[in-house]
């Protein structure tokens, strides 16, 4: 089974919107909660990522009898230093998203503790994409 | 304790959510990160912060959180009051701090 989603990269609004939608759709499907638990942290961090850092971008959502398998596809700047993002507290997000809660530097680093396997592949100016496998059984 | 009886205890001004008002309460979470909430809230928990924005909604919603309680008189963005009404989750707000809640909380058993 598999779902796609587009992000608007300008709203704000609409944070956390496919996170909870894909939420209810593993409901829906009887997933176990703690899957269910992981898929949703990774998810909303991965969604404010694409709307802080990469103006939206495109996730799928595919659902296999073993694994939930997620990729987020940007094309945004990109990550310069992927070993400096990963570490818990380094942030680049501005002020203005800092003061609505965000830039704990806390996104990255959630969305590997709550995933089975995690891959980013990124280039400066081009974009990022992350795919996550959480396993099921 | 249901977030009704809570929300008597406390004195507590209900501002969205009032659909939501039976859920029981687990626990407590307090902080203004939303990565870090992500992270500690927990089902039932009501969470204490002073962020008012609809991002608030979308973690406590994502996490199952029973309440939010918005302290030092902060009010809920008109946005997210009605996100929260759509989502059936309860948003007070109050004059105290966080602390003086969570000694209140804590005297409560929560």
């Amino acid at each position: 089974m598999v779902f796609h989603y587009d992000v608007d990269g300008n709203d704000f609004t609409l944070a956390g919107e496919i996170s909870s939608k894909v939420k209810k759709r593993l409901k829906q499907l009887g997933l176990p909660p703690e899957v269910i638990r992981k898929v949703s942290i990774a998810m909303y961090e991965a969604e404010i990522n694409m709307v802080i850092h990469a103006n939206g971008g495109a996730i799928d959502v595919e659902v296999t009898p073993q694994a939930v398998h997620i990729t987020f596809a940007d094309q945004g700047p990109g990550i310069p230093d992927l070993e400096k993002a990963m570490q818990e507290g380094f942030s680049t997000a501005s002020n203005e998203v800092r003061e609505l809660g965000f830039g704990a530097g806390m996104g990255l680093p959630n969305i590997k503790k709550n995933s089975d396997n995690m891959t980013i592949d990124t280039k400066v100016g081009e974009g990022t994409t992350i795919k996550l496998v959480i396993n099921i059984a | 304790m249901n977030i009704q009886e809570l929300c008597k205890e406390l004195n507590l001004t209900p501002v969205a959510g009032e659909s939501g008002m039976d859920k029981e309460i687990s626990g407590c979470y307090i902080g203004d990160l939303m990565s870090l909430a992500m992270a500690h809230l927990e089902e039932g928990y009501v969470w204490i912060t002073i962020q008012s924005n609809l991002n608030v909604v979308a973690v406590s919603a994502l996490k199952e959180a029973a309440c939010v309680i918005l302290a030092d008189g902060v009010t809920l963005d008109a946005n997210a009051t009605v996100k929260a009404d759509e989502e059936a989750l309860a948003v007070f707000t109050t004059e105290d701090s966080a602390y003086t809640l969570a000694k209140k909380l804590g005297a409560l058993g929560i």
